[in-house]
């Protein structure tokens, strides 16, 4: 009975869609109060009912209903609480019910926040977010029904894949779609502000916050993806250039350069077009993104789907909204006020180039991830496009953008004096350099890259602490009255300066790991020792494993550095019920300087265990790297110019300073 | 600087990261990729021992054998014609007879593939799909049911 009110409460919202789509719209083109009016309650009852119809599935995971076809296939009664939640999201027909309630909880969001929103524009951003909403809900009522039921009910359930039983991936999805379709409000206001033919700073001053929590969403979400792989999937590797990273490495890309770009709209009323166009790109990326995991044109543990009918289903919403915003923009775009023009090297110079390379590399993963799949569409050929071709592409593309990260900071608006802040930047600058050099000493004939990319990493860091230095005058004054400052600040530049020091050292993270890494195979027998780095793993022995829903065996393994034991670690191999499918569970010792990665493998002929080791350096640096962005990006939300009801409120409050 | 020049100047400086970005793009393509093959097409082809490819099949049974420590060696088959594979290193969790497999390397010069990377995906009824159309263009495959048990 719940089930059916789910299946119900889903389609009445298809229906309350298409009347948040079309009302309001028709209302602000004929600037007909009440219909306008209608949009905010509109949102309000779809987000309600989309709320009842992913309760009652999650209710019918939790309680195991086995008459529900989609519990019968992905959960089992003996699986952990957790697994049972996330299990409503691990696959198909739930993961696409928790994109729309996503999606729903965004235009709710904006219906309730947004009250110092022109009527006639807010009307339209919940239409557009309406039209989103009812293409999706149309798709899952047509093609992918969460709720269908079974006769006879099963026992027991067919279980959820046991890679995906895991804290991390757990809430992966979570993050990552409202990421992806915390982007549509961004689209959604580039699509209003074409309607309306009007851009200005007030625009960008809503928009921002939207793209940054969806910017900090999608951070948090790849980065919980990435770390998933590095201790789940057992290879010691924690990027892989996989189609379904890069699916959602796109939009994170774009999104990045949307941000930057829509503070020059904010500030100096210029980009206004290239911002718009920025913000309908965007969202199309997580379309494409969307499409590309869930339509089985790839294989992958994300792709659930391979139902043909809905791949197709998806590509038609695919190109309804990009080709419709696309055209509209194509046509309206012209309309737009263009502002006024920069010195190439000012604040907005360095903005520009940071969009020109950031969509450059988004361009290049774009190709790398298509073209494989366009050859074998045209010629039958299949190849496969590897780390390789992204290190060649993106990583140069990239490399000039890091470099200038720090410089472009510091610049002022309209025009700024080079000299002067490579001024500011010289300490910055010699400290990069000499721990560069630290590292060329220290690693020999290493690759230059390391050197390189070390110092690169620490020019991130220094140049950003460099600038807050700066402003807070620190050393010049008194220590109270820098701190004073520092409290003073705006969020915002706290920020950033955040944001791009966490850059800095997932930067540091990344070289280390990609020409540091020390890897070691070896066949062990139960108190025998191998070296990996500086540290030496002693195979002590296994013992049997009951779980949950698993046996398995457990290898202990003890961590010697030098002579003195520093930690145990346990590395499994698991069979999960009902199917007996093997997983393996990593042994991982963590510390800032580096990871001891432990995997227990087969047996071999005479009775020893395969196991490979790694000694992975400063990996961790990548995952807080993320986490600062993340903080970054979370107190530059907090900023005043941006709370809620801020633009309308900075009306009448004179004496808050401009930047 | 004039506005005109302004602008010029930007224009130009985006035309050539551009260009910049598509060369690199071109240049990777070419260099980079790394062709998908099963053990017939590799015979048919002629490939040049050293060429970095993908070999895709199913593991034979009976194949697999451990006797030297930690290289693994076992052959993979698309039902017409078999390559030996030679990989040193840990076996993915799903790696088993009978069932689909991807290997990336080379070949060396007596024919055997030494890889250095051995995919068999999250999934136990999973076929890697490239697999799974060459299978179905070689008409080993069932529908429904998978090629093998």
């Amino acid at each position: 009975m719940i089930a059916e009110t789910g299946h119900f409460a889903l389609i009445l919202a298809l229906a309350v869609a298409a009347f948040q789509t079309l009302v309001p719209l028709i209302g602000a083109e004929r600037g007909n109060r009440q219909m306008i009016a209608s949009a905010v309650p509109a949102t309000l009852i779809q987000l309600i009912l989309v709320y009842v119809a992913f309760a009652a599935l999650i209710h019918a995971y939790l309680i195991s209903d086995f008459s529900v076809q989609n519990v019968f296939e992905n959960s089992h009664s003996a699986k952990p609480l957790l697994y049972k939640i996330s299990g409503v999201w691990g696959n198909h027909e739930g993961s696409m019910l928790l994109w729309v309630f996503i999606l729903a909880s965004f235009g709710g969001a904006v219906a309730i926040f947004g009250d110092n929103l022109p009527p006639t524009l807010k009307a339209r951003v919940l239409a557009v977010q309406g039209s989103i909403g009812f293409a999706f809900l149309l798709f899952i009522v047509m093609t992918s029904n969460p709720f269908a039921r079974l006769n006879p009910v099963p026992i027991e359930g067919n279980g959820l894949n046991p890679v995906l039983q895991d804290p991390a991936l757990a809430f992966h999805p979570p993050f990552l779609y409202a990421g992806y379709v915390g982007l549509s409000v961004a689209f959604s206001f580039a699509i209003a502000a074409l309607i309306d033919g009007k851009v200005d700073a007030a625009w960008a001053r809503w928009v921002r916050p939207w793209t940054l929590a969806a910017w900090m969403f999608l951070t948090i979400g790849i980065s919980m993806g990435s770390w998933w792989a590095y201790y789940e999937l057992g290879w010691g590797g924690w990027w892989f250039w996989d189609p379904v990273e890069n699916a959602s490495f796109m939009p994170w890309l774009v999104a990045t350069a949307l941000l930057h770009s829509a503070i020059v709209v904010e500030k100096r009323n210029a980009l206004k077009v290239w911002t718009v166009l920025l913000s309908i790109l965007a969202f199309s990326l997580s379309l494409l993104g969307t499409f590309l995991v869930r339509s089985g044109v790839l294989t992958s543990v994300h792709a659930f789907a391979v139902d043909p009918a809905r791949g197709i289903f998806i590509l038609g919403i695919l190109c309804f909204f990009i080709g419709g915003a696309l055209t509209l923009f194509a046509w309206r775009a012209p309309t737009l006020k263009a502002g006024g023009f920069f010195s190439p090297i000012s604040r907005e110079g360095g903005l520009v180039l940071n969009n020109l390379f950031l969509c450059a590399a988004c361009a290049s993963v774009l190709i790398g991830t298509l073209y494989p799949l366009a050859l074998e569409t045209i010629t039958g050929e299949k190849i496969s496009v590897g780390p390789p071709y992204f290190n060649l592409t993106f990583g140069p593309i990239m490399l000039p953008l890091l470099l200038l990260v720090p410089i472009g900071a510091l610049l002022s608006w309209k025009r700024a004096d080079l000299t002067a802040v490579l001024q500011r930047l010289w300490a910055a600058a010699a400290l990069a350099i000499g721990l560069g050099v630290l590292v060329l000493v220290a690693t020999q004939r290493g690759p230059w890259l390391a050197p390189f990319g070390m110092a690169l990493g620490a020019w991130l860091i220094f140049g950003s602490l460099a600038d807050l230095a700066h402003r807070i005058a620190l050393f010049r004054a008194p220590l109270s009255s820098s701190l004073s400052r520092l409290v003073g600040l705006p969020r915002s530049s706290l920020g950033m300066t955040a944001a791009h020091a966490g850059l800095g050292l997932m930067i540091i993270g990344i070289i280390a790991i990609t020409l540091w890494k020390v890897e070691h195979i070896v066949a062990m027998k139960p108190g025998e020792r191998a070296d990996v780095g500086n540290y030496t793993v002693q195979f002590v022995g296994e013992t049997p494993l009951t779980g949950e829903n698993y046996t398995g065996r457990a290898g202990q393994f003890r961590i010697f550095r030098g002579e003195t034991e520093i930690a145990t670690v346990v590395s499994e191999k698991r069979e999960f019920k009902p199917m007996g499918t093997p997983t393996t569970e990593v042994g991982l010792h963590q510390t800032l300087a580096g990871d001891v990665y432990v995997v227990m493998g087969d047996r071999t002929a005479d009775g020893a265990r395969v196991v490979r080791m790694y000694f992975n350096p400063l990996v961790s640096l990548i995952w807080l790297g993320a986490l600062v962005m993340f903080f970054g990006g979370a107190l530059s939300l907090t900023d005043r110019r941006y709370r809620v009801g801020a633009p309308k409120r900075n009306l009448t409050t004179a004496g808050v300073p401009a930047e | 600087m004039t506005r005109k020049q302004k602008r010029l100047s930007v224009i130009v400086g985006g035309l050539a990261i551009l260009g910049l970005a598509a060369g690199l793009v071109l240049y990777a393509l070419r260099d980079t990729i790394v062709f998908f093959y099963t053990p017939s097409e590799i015979s048919e082809k002629n490939v040049q021992p050293g060429t970095r490819l993908r070999l895709g099949g199913l593991v034979e049974k009976g194949s697999i054998s451990k006797a030297g420590g930690t290289t693994i060696t076992f052959i993979v088959t698309d039902t017409i014609e078999t390559l030996n594979v030679s990989y040193t290193g840990q076996l993915p969790d799903l790696f088993r007879e009978g069932q689909g497999v991807v290997a990336e390397g080379v070949l060396d010069a007596s024919g055997v593939f030494m890889a250095d990377t051995v995919l068999a995906k999250h999934d136990e009824n999973y076929m890697p799909k490239d697999v799974a159309d060459k299978l179905k263009e070689k008409g080993v495959w069932q529908e429904g049911k998978g090629a093998g048990p």
